[in-house]
């Protein structure tokens, strides 16, 4: 018995007609006695007339191809140039009425427009807007003397000896406790509180908390009088919502300032959630003051602005307040702080609640270490 | 009458894939074609492929023993293409009207019905043979298209001998004969 292999071979020669003829009556009779090896050579005869017809017609394109390119480099076909006028001629021929159309409309449609326009648009004189440019050249003017002024209220104070302008504070207990922003009385030797009627008070650090920015005080002074209650309350709402208006008490000079925004954003920098940012004028000065909500609760504490933007600042949230005191709790079990709960000042109108509060915002003075 | 002669040698010609009549018949009609096909929303390339697959089924006619052309090669050249090519414009939804110089035109549609099957079958084959791969498929074309002999494909493959290439063949030739038969069996 032969294998598929030499049965393949033998075939081959069969079909092509190369085995003698007593190799070829062999073969027959091996056909007629095996009938798989009959129908191998069956299937594998359909299979070559196949294949030839594969190969022959392979060969002719071959040929065609080679005629072609012989004769095209030789010249011996005419290169017709396309003719892309034609087709665009053609092409206005068909869709000339459709495009008449289209274009009509298109034009109508553009005259209806700017003759609504035209109605419609209210009159503006030109004479307003001029004016209007003029007020604010006159701003810009006014600013810059603002600018001006704020500068030489600081060189009168930095020449005081060792006495640098600090920042603002706020009372959260009556008994004397304010809190500040850690970096206002970052590097002090000695911290004085200025109450808005300019008397001042000895105090001292009882804790920082730098991560936060924030700085407990006490004031240590015996005048002190720990008299009048806090009218504001701390907001014990985690997240103050978005454009809430917020005002703020602060020294940016030696007078107290108010201040009047909203709350923009409920993250600060870079989505630090720390904080949150607020639009509000702000000063050097104003860092450690009260941002309080139109309920008088202390939503924030005033900390830093943004130097590449007008007009953003932010402030740390409310929260941490209440994890500083635990913490001065925790550093001094007879340090109990008690923050106000109840604002006194919810239903008043803002220039009382203003009045109120004032006297609770302290400016800070530090004296440096040498 | 010497042209009658002249179209029947160029016939014989053309059966057996002879340069020298497939030269002339080119000569004599593929300008013809390309305005047909150029002036008809075609291309250059558009005018070769319909001009070469004409000559296609000229051949295949030509090869029967049979055959016989009862018209001019130009005239039944020109036929085929503008049918084949009409039904390129259809095919791409165009229905033009052909514009062409009135030439004379014989029908054309038994010749491409049996066209399209020979190309079938011509694609089964086609098909199978793509898929089989390298080596297998230059190996085989050598051998059963281009018929070289054992020696020269063992050492154009690099095979230590006609032996080893022959084996090779073998293998190559029985993976193709799979493929071919799944395939077959597909298109039936």
């Amino acid at each position: 018995m032969m294998d598929q292999k030499q049965l393949l071979e033998i075939t081959e020669q069969y079909l092509k007609g190369e085995l003698s003829a007593d190799e070829k009556a062999s073969f027959e009779e091996m056909r007629t006695k095996t009938p798989t090896a009959d129908q191998f050579v069956v299937e594998h005869q359909f299979f070559i007339t196949e294949l030839d017809k594969y190969a022959d017609l392979k060969r002719f394109k071959a040929n065609l191809y080679d005629i072609h390119h012989t004769m095209k480099e030789n010249g011996e076909i005419a290169e017709v140039k396309t003719q892309d006028r034609a087709k665009i001629i053609k092409f206005w021929d068909k869709y000339r009425r459709t495009i008449a159309v289209a274009a009509s409309i298109a034009g109508l449609t553009a005259l209806m427009i700017s003759g609504i326009t035209v109605a419609f648009s209210p009159k503006t004189p030109l004479a307003d807007i001029e004016e209007l440019r003029r007020k604010v050249s006159k701003l810009e003017v006014k600013t810059n003397k603002q600018d001006l002024q704020l500068k030489s209220v600081r060189q009168k104070i930095e020449p005081g000896v060792n006495v640098s302008f600090g920042g603002s504070s706020f009372l959260i207990d009556s008994k004397g406790y304010l809190i500040t922003s850690a970096h206002v009385v970052n590097n002090a030797e000695r911290i004085f509180v200025q109450n808005n009627k300019g008397q001042d008070f000895m105090a001292e650090i009882l804790l920082t908390d730098t991560q936060h920015d924030l700085a407990i005080l006490k004031i240590t002074d015996e005048d002190y009088k720990p008299s009048n209650n806090i009218p504001y309350s701390f907001s014990k709402k985690k997240v103050a919502s978005i454009a809430e208006p917020v005002f703020t008490l602060g020294f940016p000079k030696d007078e107290i300032v108010y201040g009047e925004g909203y709350l923009s954003s409920v993250t600060g920098l870079l989505g630090d959630t720390m904080s949150t940012q607020i639009t509000i004028p702000a000063n050097p000065g104003n860092s450690g003051g009260p941002v309080l909500n139109h309920n008088g609760e202390v939503i924030g504490i005033l900390n830093a602005r943004q130097t590449t933007a007008e007009g953003v600042v932010f402030a740390i949230k409310s929260k941490y307040i209440y994890n500083a005191i635990d913490s001065l709790k925790r550093l001094d079990s007879s340090k109990i702080v008690r923050l106000p709960t109840n604002s006194t000042i919810r239903n008043l109108n803002r220039v009382d609640q203003v009045n109120k509060i004032q006297n609770c915002i302290y400016m800070v003075k530090v004296v440096m270490k040498k | 009458m010497s042209n009658y002669f002249k179209e029947t040698e160029l016939l014989k010609g053309l059966s057996l894939n002879e340069k020298e009549s497939i030269e002339q018949i080119y000569k004599d009609n593929y300008g013809i074609i390309q305005q047909l096909v150029i002036n008809n929303n075609g291309s250059e390339d558009d005018a070769r492929d319909v001009f070469q697959e004409a000559l296609i089924v000229l051949y295949q006619n030509a090869k029967k023993d049979d055959f016989q052309l009862n018209c001019q090669i130009k005239t039944y050249l020109y036929s085929v293409c503008r049918r084949l090519w009409l039904k390129k414009l259809q095919y791409n939804k165009r229905f033009d009207i052909l514009v062409d110089n009135q030439e004379e035109v014989v029908p054309t549609e038994e010749d491409l019905e049996v066209h399209e099957k020979l190309d079938a079958q011509y694609g089964v084959m086609k098909l199978a043979m793509g898929k089989i791969g390298e080596p297998c498929k230059s190996l085989l074309e050598a051998f059963y298209v281009h018929h070289k002999n054992m020696q020269d494909i063992a050492s154009f493959f690099g095979y230590t001998n006609a032996d080893n290439a022959k084996t090779q063949k073998y293998k190559c030739l029985m993976r193709l004969k799979k493929l071919f038969f799944a395939q077959y069996k597909n298109a039936k």
